[in-house]
């Protein structure tokens, strides 16, 4: 497994391996009733931007229906945005052509929650994992068999299983054959959702361990998407919050989990339920939301998660707060909010 | 912390009783099993108080084409009114199956269940379904997981909670109306007289979740059963379900049975705290205790798998392996193949003896299922630590 060994340069870790610049997704969708075509989109994703250097790890966080799967299928081009830009190493693919999307699609690969309905039944473990090393020519024919086993031992699972199928495998196992399948074209980044939800804690951790090691031995950049924060304050880099298709918090992780500015960031740190909290001792500062998430159709004006702020007051209806530094935040660290201030103490130290 | 004061009729640990519990309509020749071993274990809560719910040698077999899934095996516990009992455990540890058990939903031609049942002193294994048509909803009542497809799709959401009353109270459809109204507001549902009118699919998850509160709460249930009932929800939303669980316990002062994967819920949430593997009880205590003091490794194991908010640990320890197979469970103690301590044990004795459920400090009310001598010394020095 050396020939993947990609260590990361010094010379380019600070130019950014993928930029994505206010990249959209609006879903057109059809009004059952009335005469007129009154065209109604869901402003599903409105305008991210972030940038992944090689090697890194950035982690989308939010509630669902926020835009964070969206925006993970967008990258890897399962879904062709409405505008903006994805520039991978400089090249725009974001309207890019299948014939020539396909070199770029060998550098991003896509691993999903499910591990269940990702896998095709029907196909053996090898068939899945040389799939890909087949429409891209990467082995020579008759090695396939030997990369297969190669893959599943880099994963974690015992190469002799290769000619089983999936319903023969439990879930977190599964999860590792979808990481396999990922691998096998050696992608340079891997946008990983929610990869870890659907298992148990003990599995879970398991995959976390498994998804850090390539990491660090294959020098792979991950885009991690998922809605808990702890599986993601200890995975990632850098944190982006996103709510209602947008990033409303942006930063390095120490910064984002220990003094957040946007209300929304605070609101979901104080709701994730938290081990050093039991009961009889004195809990940590509690921050309720109340009501749902507005729908993505009609999104509120302004600022978007005004409906359910403390903080709201005029100008949040009437003006959207920019994703700007602001005056007591760190380097890097970044929010959209007009009354941004940072907290420091939701996420007391357990014990 | 709680001294172990049983109530003197609670008898001593393991006396043979060789009858068959005589309560109101008890159906015996189901359970022959009853009739021949009824074992009395520490039934009374960790709380030392009264309790409402009381569960002893709960087994739940599924007899299957592969051989007999004992899915629950020798499972008691007990919950006292006003009181939460967290059921933590993996996917396939039996916390589903035991508490589908109290409420009598497993189909009788397809399960065994032996051992018993007790809810305000009335036993509940081998009543007919008629007389557990009439406990369900109205002393116990079930909020499950899912509230997509718990809920009819077909019936207004004020329907369904009406009807809840309707079967359990004679009363006109005006005076269920009445009260589902004021149920839908208890829960925190805005407008209620137009959500009455409104299906589930019109809710949102947070919704249809505090809907499916409203209908198991409709008859003031003494028990109310919630079945991971934030699983899935947001976090935020999660956070006013538990809120509004807690408020209701405090109001009513109903003993709930909460069941959950998530040890930060459990930590939120639980007076007691019951951990379960493959079937098994093998842990049981106060939250403080469970948590803050854990004495058995498959829940040392689940503590440091979580990466939790509060702190960014350097690398996660997974529990190693897979939860076994309940078709060939591993001789001995059923954690022996993933457990980092079995080679502390002298002997051979963690694959070959069960370890029984005993208290760890010899008396108190907090057990523990493990061959382990020094299981506090290990846990200050080594495992500690690592939890930060």
């Amino acid at each position: 497994m050396s020939d993947t060994v990609r260590p990361v340069e010094a010379g380019t870790a600070n130019s950014p391996l993928l930029s994505v610049r206010d990249l959209k997704m609006h879903f057109p969708i059809k009004e059952a009733a009335g005469l007129g075509r009154t065209k109604k989109v869901v402003q599903a994703v409105d305008g991210v931007s972030f940038d992944l250097r090689p090697g890194g790890s950035l982690g989308l966080v939010g509630e669902s229906g926020c835009g964070k799967s969206t925006t993970g299928r967008m990258i890897t081009r399962l879904l062709t945005p409405t505008s903006g830009q994805i520039l991978f190493k400089g090249t725009d693919i974001a309207r890019m052509k299948e014939k020539q999307l396909r070199p770029f699609r060998r550098e991003l690969q896509i691993v999903f929650q499910d591990p269940y309905s990702s896998l095709n039944p029907r196909q053996t473990v090898s068939n899945i994992i040389s799939t890909p090393l087949r429409v891209h020519n990467l082995v020579p024919k008759g090695q396939e068999l030997h990369r297969v086993q190669e893959l599943l031992e880099r994963v974690g699972l015992n190469p002799e299983h290769h000619n089983r199928y999936p319903n023969e495998f439990s879930g977190g196992q599964r999860q590792r054959i979808g990481i396999a399948r990922a691998l096998a074209v050696e992608p340079e980044v891997i946008i990983a959702d929610e990869p870890v939800s659907a298992l148990d804690v003990s599995i879970q951790a398991q995959v976390m361990n498994l998804l850090e090691d390539l990491r660090r031995d294959l020098g792979i950049a991950f885009v991690f998407i998922a809605h808990d924060l702890g599986v993601v304050r200890h995975f990632c880099d850098e944190v982006a919050v996103m709510y209602l298709g947008k990033i409303v918090e942006q930063g390095p992780r120490e910064q984002i989990y220990t003094a957040p500015q946007h209300p929304y960031t605070q609101a979901l740190l104080s709701a994730a339920p938290d081990l050093g909290t039991i009961r009889g001792t004195p809990p940590k500062e509690r921050i309720r939301l109340v009501g749902d998430v507005p729908s993505p159709i009609d999104p509120p004006s302004g600022c978007r998660f005004r409906t359910r702020c403390w903080k709201a007051e005029d100008i949040c209806a009437t003006q959207e707060p920019p994703l700007t530094p602001k005056t007591k935040s760190g380097p890097g660290h970044r929010a959209a909010c007009h009354f941004a201030e940072p907290k420091v103490d939701l996420t007391a130290a357990t014990a | 912390m709680t001294t172990p004061a049983n109530d003197a009729s609670k008898g001593p640990r393991d006396t043979m009783t060789g009858t068959v519990p005589s309560g109101g309509g008890v159906a015996p020749e189901r359970n022959p099993s009853v009739a021949t071993r009824e074992r009395r274990t520490a039934a009374i809560s960790p709380s030392g108080e009264t309790p409402y719910l009381v569960v002893e040698d709960l087994t739940v077999q599924f007899p299957t084409a592969d051989g007999l899934v004992s899915a629950v095996n020798g499972l008691s516990y007990s919950v006292p009114l006003g009181r939460t009992l967290a059921i933590v455990g993996e996917s396939g540890s039996g916390k589903s199956v035991s508490s589908m058990a109290v409420m009598g939903l497993h189909d009788p031609k397809r399960t065994r269940i032996s051992g018993s049942i007790k809810l305000g002193g009335d036993e509940l294994v081998g009543l007919s379904e008629n007389e557990l048509m009439k406990i369900r909803g109205d002393a116990v009542a079930m909020v499950f997981q899912d509230p997509q497809s718990s809920l009819h799709p077909l019936y207004t959401v004020g329907n369904q909670i009406s009807e809840a009353y309707r079967v359990h109270h004679k009363v006109t459809k005006e005076v269920a109306k009445k009260r589902a109204l004021e149920m839908l507001d208890l829960v925190g549902i805005p407008n209620p007289i137009r959500r009455f009118k409104q299906y589930p699919h019109e809710f949102s998850g947070g919704m249809r979740q505090r809907a499916m509160i409203a209908m198991g709460l409709v008859n003031d249930p003494k028990l109310v059963i919630a079945d991971e009932p934030t699983t899935a929800l947001d976090v935020t939303v999660q956070a006013q379900i538990l809120d509004l669980l807690n408020n209701l316990q405090k109001e009513f002062g109903s003993a709930i049975v909460l069941i959950t994967h998530d040890l930060g819920v459990v930590a939120e949430m639980a007076d007691d705290v019951l951990v379960m593997y493959a079937g098994r009880c093998v842990e049981y205590g106060t939250a403080e205790d469970v948590l803050a003091r854990p004495r058995m490794p498959y829940t040392w194991g689940l503590l440091e798998s979580i990466p939790t908010v509060s702190a960014a640990n350097e690398r996660l320890r997974p529990i190693k392996g897979l939860p076994p197979s309940l078709l060939a469970l591993p001789s001995g103690c059923s954690f022996n193949p993933r457990c980092p301590y079995a080679d502390r044990v002298k002997g051979e004795r963690c694959t070959t003896d069960l370890p029984e459920l005993l208290p760890v400090d010899g008396a108190g009310a907090h057990t523990s299922r493990c061959h382990l001598h020094d299981k506090a010394s290990i846990y200050e020095a080594e495992v500690a630590p690592r939890l930060g």
